[in-house]
């Protein structure tokens, strides 16, 4: 996760289309520090640490302020365990249907110019500037009681997962577009000239290519999906066992009387972190693998 | 951009090739089909129905929402803190970017690393994480006392926290590609930091640091979630519009106020995309 | 070239003013003249309290006084007021959570020696259905019925949930069944409630999105959402708990809130609050027709046997009794 990984990351946050050609390689020199930069990096360093990793660091230190044994109970109560397990599995399938779909609509928009793909660009980022709650109440809308299509998914796990694909939308087309821009046409070419259809084609010339970026707009759509709660909260009913979530458990605790229950909602932060973790640096690690073998 | 399944003209077409041309027109229908059928139904169709129910109660009493002194309050709770937390951003942002670009030091990688944390971060867990700090029994205890949570300060930290690696990160790539050379000669003919950086770097960055305060006020306008753990929900004071949306919604039981509020937001964040992409587009 | 200390400066008079800033924001923000109130209250009493604040304005003692409302979970709000939340007038749904404050110093104790005992709404605990009462409900016992689906928040954080599973519990005491019976219905009861509501109005906006099919709520809740033109009956239960909601103004307070608290339990007030359904607090009050009300005209009839929570030996005891750690209530939720 570093500046000089694939500008495929850089190019996630930043919505991707239009950054100009890239040239290959990086620019490894940099000046050293003095004066001016020095302090600045200072500052720079201190807000930082202020602002990201002691608050995050507090999470980690009060799960475990009570001890491990407080802990473990509070992330395998019956309760929150399944609400861990259901936002993993959402989390996970959403990645999975962003890395396919993402890619499609990646395809569609850098190698099939049509009248309309210009509004396709466009309404793809929309999740992204959205507000969570806007999100969540235009999921609502249309798949709440008051639905006009007859669509019902208030309460329901489906509805859930429909909320998590829209706000994960971006971030799979916008990490596979810069890169299938980038691709260089001649092997396609080549093997096409070879005899080879264009499904081979792509499954053993361009999706090999594709492979770290797909991994890597799947890997933040699962981190997104993990900690979302504006737009999951309206379509979900929050029912124990059933669509409870962990952000909305987590919320639930920190208005409780107590510090027991900050200290569960912590422990279940915690977990949160880690696997969003996890899955970030296994993506920093393979990425670095995939450059390595070409 | 041509097609790359179609071979070029002045090469004979292998058979295959040519035989294959109609199930290729195929799939490359069915895969725009999918693409466009995909993102409409997803975005466009919840979209589309949210602004009809929006306006279904009609226009008075829409205005009469937006109109509402509570709501008001809201417009500029909002301003405040999606304003300041957006320069913050921005002078974070392109700090960062210029110190991780353009210099070296030890735990730069991990120094990147640690910028991009918050992209992962829940923003409930964000907002768990500055009351444990600020709150009253964290660690500056009662001294920041309803000074930061609970009150504005605390509910512009988070929001710095979720959209601080946005305007850093549309700029870095930008800077990268750019490289060093014009403010190496800009330093070889004696300008020192600050004029390298207001005379080279400023004007080469521009566009993408533009796009990338766009999002970031995007973002900042929008967050909901860090800031409903941080606020006390004061009238008037620490309800911002997407908070205010979910209070008409859950407190208010008022439907069609929320969504009409829901309508706003959404106009003005669409908006900001809008201009984003025109910016992009002038570059290019 | 400038200097190495100019530089140095010139980031540190930046950093100076970001943090002036900051604070100017914050002070800014948090002005509190004379003529602020700041309200924390349960969630319930948003609409009425809104009215109360309109109307105060008007009178000469609330010329010009600006009312900021925080609203949320009865528990959850007197937390934060614990933990520093500033509040001038406190408004909550159960005792304990306004003596939590007494505790704390930031109530005076005499904060229940005034005309109306330190409550300004009354009311009961009914059972809302869906408009027409398509499960026929009729009282307590048809709710662990198969089928029945119960809508209620949670006790950890809202007072309404504790009124609804006091009430619960007691009734059946009332109908003449013993502790171990009560317990028994309790659980049942428990098996059948689906919702993780924080606070009362949470649960009511839960029901209303179509979680469960029956909500156990205050009756105030249940007209206002009728008065909202929400699709919803209720039924008020031969056996119910009297409900009463106490408020105060801090320590700290100002006039303009001890006039406002004045206001809140002064004819004029307690008529607006009966408006928006809330049995009023203070005797002899004038009780007009409210909309809403299952007839308007008698708006708040009297269950056949109403327990109090002075008769169940108060808050004190009723609290640690059901919702401590060794609680009726705790131990049969956790089954």
């Amino acid at each position: 996760m570093s500046v000089t990984a694939p500008e495929t990351r850089a190019a996630a946050v930043a919505g991707g289309w239009g950054t100009p050609r890239r040239r290959r390689g990086r620019v490894r020199e940099g000046l050293p520090l003095g004066g001016f930069s020095g302090t600045s990096l200072g500052l720079v360093v201190l807000w930082v640490s202020l602002l990201v990793l002691l608050p995050l660091a507090a999470v980690v230190g009060k799960a475990f302020g009570s001890g491990w044994g407080d802990f473990w109970s509070a992330i395998t109560n019956r309760e929150n365990r399944d609400a861990l397990v259901l936002t993993v599995a959402l989390a996970v399938g959403v990645a999975l249907v962003n890395a396919v779909m993402g890619t499609v609509i990646a395809w569609v928009l850098v190698r099939e110019r049509f009248r309309g793909s210009a509004v396709l660009e466009f309404v793809i980022d929309i999740p992204f500037a959205l507000p969570t709650v806007v999100a969540g109440l235009v999921m609502l809308a249309l798949y709440g009681q008051d639905s006009p299509i007859d669509v019902n998914l208030y309460g329901s796990r489906i509805g859930m997962f429909v909320a998590l694909l829209f706000v994960t939308l971006p971030f799979a087309v916008r990490t596979v577009q810069p890169v299938l821009i980038d691709l260089d046409r001649d092997k396609e070419q080549a093997a096409a000239s070879l005899g080879a259809s264009p499904p081979v084609v792509f499954r053993r010339i361009v999706l090999p290519q594709l492979m770290p970026a797909m991994s890597s707009g799947a890997a933040l759509a699962f981190a997104r999906a993990l900690g979302e709660y504006g737009s999951l909260v309206f379509i979900s009913s929050a029912i124990p066992y059933h669509t409870e979530f962990a952000s909305v458990i987590i919320y639930g605790k920190l208005q409780e009387q107590g510090d027991a229950p900050t200290q569960q909602a912590s422990a279940l932060a915690t977990v949160l972190l880690l696997a969003s973790a996890l899955v970030l640096v296994l993506l920093d690690l393979l990425q670095r693998r995939m450059a390595r073998h070409g | 951009m041509a097609d790359v399944l179609t071979a070029p003209a002045n090469r004979p077409a292998p058979p295959a090739a040519n035989a294959g041309r109609e199930p290729i027109r195929r799939t490359a229908l069915g895969l725009r089909t999918l693409a466009v059928g995909y993102v409409g139904l997803l975005v466009l169709l919840p979209i589309g129905v949210l602004v009809y129910q929006a306006l279904k109660p009609g226009l008075s009493l829409f205005g009469d929402t937006l109109t509402d002194p509570d709501t008001v309050h809201a417009y500029e709770v909002t301003a405040i803190v999606a304003g300041v937390a957006l320069a913050i951003d921005v002078v974070f942002g392109v700090a960062a970017a210029v110190l991780l670009v353009r210099y070296r030091f030890p735990g730069r990688r991990l120094l990147s690393a640690f910028i991009d944390i918050p992209i992962a971060v829940s923003p409930i867990i964000v907002g768990l994480a500055l009351i444990l700090v600020f709150g009253p029994d964290g660690w500056f205890g009662s001294f920041v006392q309803d000074r930061v949570i609970n009150a504005q300060p605390g509910m512009i930290l988070a929001t710095v926290f979720v959209s601080l690696p946005i305007v850093a990160r549309a700029v870095v790539p930008v800077l990268e590609q750019a490289g060093v050379e014009q403010e190496q000669a800009a330093a070889s003919l004696g300008a020192n930091a600050v004029q390298r950086f207001v005379r080279v770097t400023l004007p080469t960055i521009r566009v993408a640091l533009v796009y990338g305060t766009v999002l970031a006020f995007a973002r900042c306008l929008g967050e909901y979630g860090a800031v409903l753990v941080v606020s006390g929900r004061i009238e008037g004071e620490t309800e911002t519009v997407s908070l205010r949306i979910g209070d008409l919604f859950d407190s208010d039981l008022n439907t069609e106020g929320a969504y009409a509020l829901t309508l706003v937001l959404m106009v003005v964040s669409v908006a900001a995309i809008v201009v984003g992409s025109i910016i992009r587009r002038k570059r290019l | 070239m400038t200097s190495f200390l100019a530089r140095r400066r010139r980031v540190a008079a930046t950093v100076a003013a970001a943090a002036a800033v900051l604070v100017g924001v914050s002070a800014c923000s948090s002005s509190s003249g004379s003529k602020t109130v700041r309200l924390v209250a349960y969630s319930v009493p948003k609409p009425a309290y809104d009215a109360l604040a309109a109307a105060f304005a008007k009178t000469s003692a609330g010329k010009g006084v600006d009312v900021k409302g925080s609203y949320g979970p009865s528990g959850a709000q007197s937390k934060a007021v614990l933990g520093g939340q500033k509040a001038d007038y406190v408004s909550f749904s159960i005792e304990p959570d306004l003596n939590a404050l007494v505790k704390a110093g930031k109530v005076a104790g005499d904060w229940n020696t005034g005309p109306t005992n330190g409550l300004v709404t009354k009311s009961v605990v009914v059972i809302v259905v869906k408009k027409g009462n398509p499960l026929g409900i009729k009282g307590w016992d048809d709710l662990i019925k198969p089928g029945v689906k119960i809508v209620t928040p949670v006790p950890s954080t809202s007072g309404s949930a504790k009124w609804n599973i006091l009430a619960a519990y007691e009734h059946t005491i009332a109908e003449g069944g013993t502790p171990a019976q009560a317990s028994e219905y309790l659980k049942q009861f428990f098996a059948h409630v689906v919702s993780r509501a924080q606070s009362g109005s949470q649960a009511t906006q839960q029901f209303l999105s179509g979680t469960g099919n029956v909500l156990i709520s205050y009756e105030n809740e249940a007209i206002a959402a009728r008065q909202a033109g929400k699709p919803v009956d209720y039924v008020v239960p031969e056996q119910s708990v009297l409900i009463e909601n106490p408020a105060a103004v801090t320590k700290s307070a100002n006039k303009s809130a001890k006039a406002f608290l004045s206001y809140v339990e002064s004819e004029a007030g307690q008529e607006i609050f009966v408006s928006k359904g809330f049995r009023p607090a203070l005797a002899g009050a004038k009780i007009g027709t409210v909309a809403g009300a299952n007839d308007p005209a008698n708006p708040f009839p009297t269950p056949a046997k109403l327990i109090t929570v002075e008769s169940l030996g108060g808050w004190s005891k009723v609290n640690d009794e059901f919702f401590g750690d060794k609680g009726i209530s705790t131990t049969l939720e956790k089954a």
